[in-house]
């Protein structure tokens, strides 16, 4: 961990971007399986504990599915037909393809996953702003609201338990929920609008400002980019090597 | 960073909110001299906040509203004045900004453009000021209690060179300790009398010894009293009570409710050992299945007034929510007494929403929280309407409340326009509508100003006397003397 803690975050959110670039390049199973490899690689190198990091990717696993689901349904049929039923056609085509939706799915999830494994928000921000130099007013005020998203929770529930106390907790989910997300906007903008006040009255806004935390970039960042960098290439090098690379413009 | 306290000056000055036709405050002139310390009070409603909104800077500009007069610090205006006040306000978590303790503290000298060598040792010896140089730099604001955040508020400013302290309601949320914490922060900042000090508080007793001089506002008329606290105290003492303003010395802490004899509903004479309502035994309490209090054993009695004490972070709201039925239990059990549950289902927790109707009503900390509907009348139907009671009987339940309540003239406003006060009578109004033996109260007396605390008070002793058993959590030394018939203390900590 400690090594990954000397990459500015700001550099392994650029890793995570060249990956992601490189996965949306081609569609085929080949470099979104060498990739996926390369970032297992790093993942054991630079010490992301293994099921903490199977528990984060969840939601992956979950959408990875239902997508190879619907391109194994609905893509264009190619080679040999297997089953067809009204716009439903699989082949060996569409076989292809989902398999290589799913691998490609897992690949960015796991590229953005290891790459801001525990990343800091407000060293990210530092980074945004000293390095990437994005504005200030959307770097911190963004990173002031993700604050607020912790306090929006608690709001919900006070508010869940509200509509029990008041006899409409026996409603249905979808009438209680748009009353609810009403409820919770009213609350966000209060809570929000309080932060915003006392920012402003920390001088926040005014004019130029100074970083107490300085943001620097060294060696530890160049090696990060390169590592994304030619796991990216070894991928679709791979890809192009074997003959499957297929451009994504040609789906 | 030595602090510069600036004299502040209003010249009939006033703001009236954008949309607004009446002023917020008008024909303020005021002037007060570095290093003087005051304390301004004034009715719900009657502009304290906007005057110190005005003196931090933070009002906005033409599209916010509409200024007259004009507010200097010092030669200039506020809004050019960046860090030369100190504004804290009352919720402590929505004024943080950075989830670390120095950088929130340094946040303030980056956004005056302070030199990073020099804004370090400037954090340290703010959270020194503040009595929290103990917490490393890296240490989560998140995990700090309520008195602590507000005093990390207060390092900020100071790390900025604030000369003048402005605080609106700081210990209105905040518990016995985190007041005294922070009232004895702001007396060391003030110490030496190199800083100005104007504070908003509804109970000025926490203030008193600490100020020089009170300053009471009523909108549109301005400043209507301006002196010593105890001169003005003399003076015009009863007047500013009938305005609602909690002035300290006169009124001490305490209001008298008249109790009514007992004995017209308790004919049996068992008022020394009542009939619980509901019992918790060995009762477990927390959130998302994690126990914050257990081995909970305790009573409300029928017909009397229960209060929950303790120290923040102690579980005394979850154990309210708990006992109301509203959150799961985690362990032991509650029931309700016959014949008030349902036939053999005392656990409130498992009833239908409908089912706690009745039985047992909640008052929320946050009234904003508790309201669904578009107007007044409709948000006291609500609870009618889910049990299908006939229109009728809705209509006149509705009027009558209204009339009790004293919000007749607001039955068609949004709920969420009413004041402080006139929200809070709403919100325990809900409840009242469909009668519940229980009445559950979560902070019911937190930003009330003297004449909305005492109507509070009054109308939750006279469901008390007329048989409502009643649980408040409070905080309130007041109202657990005014209402603590039964007295339940939670420990503190975990």
């Amino acid at each position: 961990m400690r090594w990954l803690d000397r990459v500015n975050p700001v550099s392994r959110l650029g890793a995570a971007i060249i990956l992601s670039v490189a996965l949306l390049l081609s569609l085929d199973p080949v470099s979104a399986g060498v990739v996926v490899i390369g970032e297992l690689l790093v993942a054991l190198v630079v010490g992301v504990p293994f099921v903490a990091l199977l528990r984060r990717l969840l939601p992956i696993f979950v959408a990875a599915p239902l997508a190879g689901v619907s391109t194994l349904l609905y893509s264009d049929p190619g080679g040999r037909i297997h089953f067809s039923w009204g716009l439903v056609t699989i082949s060996d085509q569409s076989i292809g393809y989902a398999f290589a939706i799913m691998l490609r799915i897992v690949a960015l999830g796991l590229a953005v996953v290891v790459a801001l494994w525990r990343v800091d928000p407000t060293d990210m921000a530092d980074g945004l702003a000293q390095v990437w130099r994005l504005p200030a007013r959307f770097v911190l005020g963004t990173l002031a609201g993700i604050r607020l998203i912790g306090r929006l929770r608690d709001d919900w529930r006070s508010l869940e338990l509200a509509r029990r106390a008041r006899g409409l907790g026996d409603q249905g989910r979808f009438r209680r929920w748009a009353g609810l997300a009403f409820a919770l906007l009213v609350s966000a903008v209060r809570r929000g609008s309080t932060l915003a006040t006392a920012m402003e009255a920390r001088g926040f806004g005014a004019g130029p400002r100074t970083w107490a935390r300085p943001s620097t970039t060294g060696r530890a960042d160049v090696v990060c980019l390169l590592v994304a960098f030619l796991i990216a290439a070894a991928g679709l090098g791979i890809a192009w090597l074997t003959g499957a690379f297929r451009w994504i413009g040609s789906v | 960073m030595t602090p510069e306290a600036l004299p502040i000056r209003f010249e009939d000055w006033g703001w009236r909110h954008a949309g607004r036709s009446a002023w917020a405050v008008r024909h303020v002139t005021l002037r007060i001299d570095p290093g003087e310390r005051v304390l301004l009070l004034g009715a719900s409603g009657a502009g304290k906040s906007t005057l110190l909104s005005a003196l931090a800077g933070v009002l906005g500009g033409g599209d916010e509203g509409e200024e007259e007069g004009r507010v200097l610090l010092g030669w200039e205006r506020p809004t050019t004045r960046r860090g030369a006040t100190a504004l804290v306000m009352q919720n402590p978590s929505d004024q943080i900004v950075l989830s670390r303790v120095g950088d929130d503290v340094a946040f303030g000298c980056e956004n005056l453009a302070v030199p990073r060598d020099e804004i370090w040792p400037r954090v340290r010896r703010a959270l020194d000021e503040v009595g929290l140089a103990n917490y490393q730099l890296r240490h989560d604001t998140r995990h700090l209690s309520g008195g602590e955040q507000q005093r990390l508020v207060l390092a900020g400013a100071m790390a900025m060179g604030a000369g003048i302290l402005l605080l609106d309601e700081p210990t209105a949320n905040l518990d016995p300790a985190g007041v005294v914490e922070v009232r004895d922060a702001v007396a060391r900042l003030l110490a030496d009398r190199r800083r100005s000090l104007v504070v908003v508080e509804h109970h000025g007793n926490v203030w008193a010894p600490l100020v020089d001089r009170v300053v009471v506002v009523s909108g549109e008329d301005g400043v209507v009293a301006d002196g010593p606290v105890d001169e003005i105290v003399a003076r015009q003492g009863s007047e500013l009570a009938d305005l609602g303003v909690w002035l300290p010395a006169l009124h001490g802490t305490t209001v008298t409710i008249s109790r009514q004899s007992c004995s017209t509903h308790d004919p049996a004479g068992s008022m020394l050992n009542p009939q619980p309502l509901l019992t918790a035994t060995n009762l477990s309490v927390g959130h998302d299945g994690v126990a914050c209090l257990s081995g909970l054993d305790l009573a409300l009695p029928k017909g009397r007034s229960t209060v929950i004490t303790g120290p923040n972070g102690a579980g005394k709201t979850t154990t309210a929510l708990t006992l109301a039925g509203l959150l799961p239990r985690l362990g032991g059990s509650v029931a309700m007494a016959d014949p008030w549950a349902p036939p053999g289902r005392p656990d409130p927790t498992t009833w239908k929403s409908k089912e706690l109707l009745t039985r047992i009503g909640t008052v929320f900390q946050q009234p904003e929280h508790q309201f669904v509907a578009a107007s007044v009348a409709d948000e006291i139907a609500v609870g009618l309407r889910a049990l299908k009671r006939p229109q009728a009987e809705i209509d006149r339940r509705v009027a009558e409340l209204l009339e009790t309540l004293h919000l007749h003239p607001l039955a068609q406003a949004n709920p969420f326009t009413l004041s402080g006060g006139e929200k809070r009578r709403l919100s325990v109004g809900t409840v009242l509508a469909t009668d519940p033996a229980l009445i559950v109260l979560d902070e019911p007396t937190f930003g009330q100003d003297r004449r909305t605390w005492r109507d509070l008070v009054a109308l939750i002793a006279s469901l008390r006397d007329a048989g409502t058993t009643i649980c408040s959590v409070t905080h309130d030394a007041a109202y657990i003397e005014a209402l603590g018939d039964h007295r339940i203390h939670l420990g503190g900590g975990q």
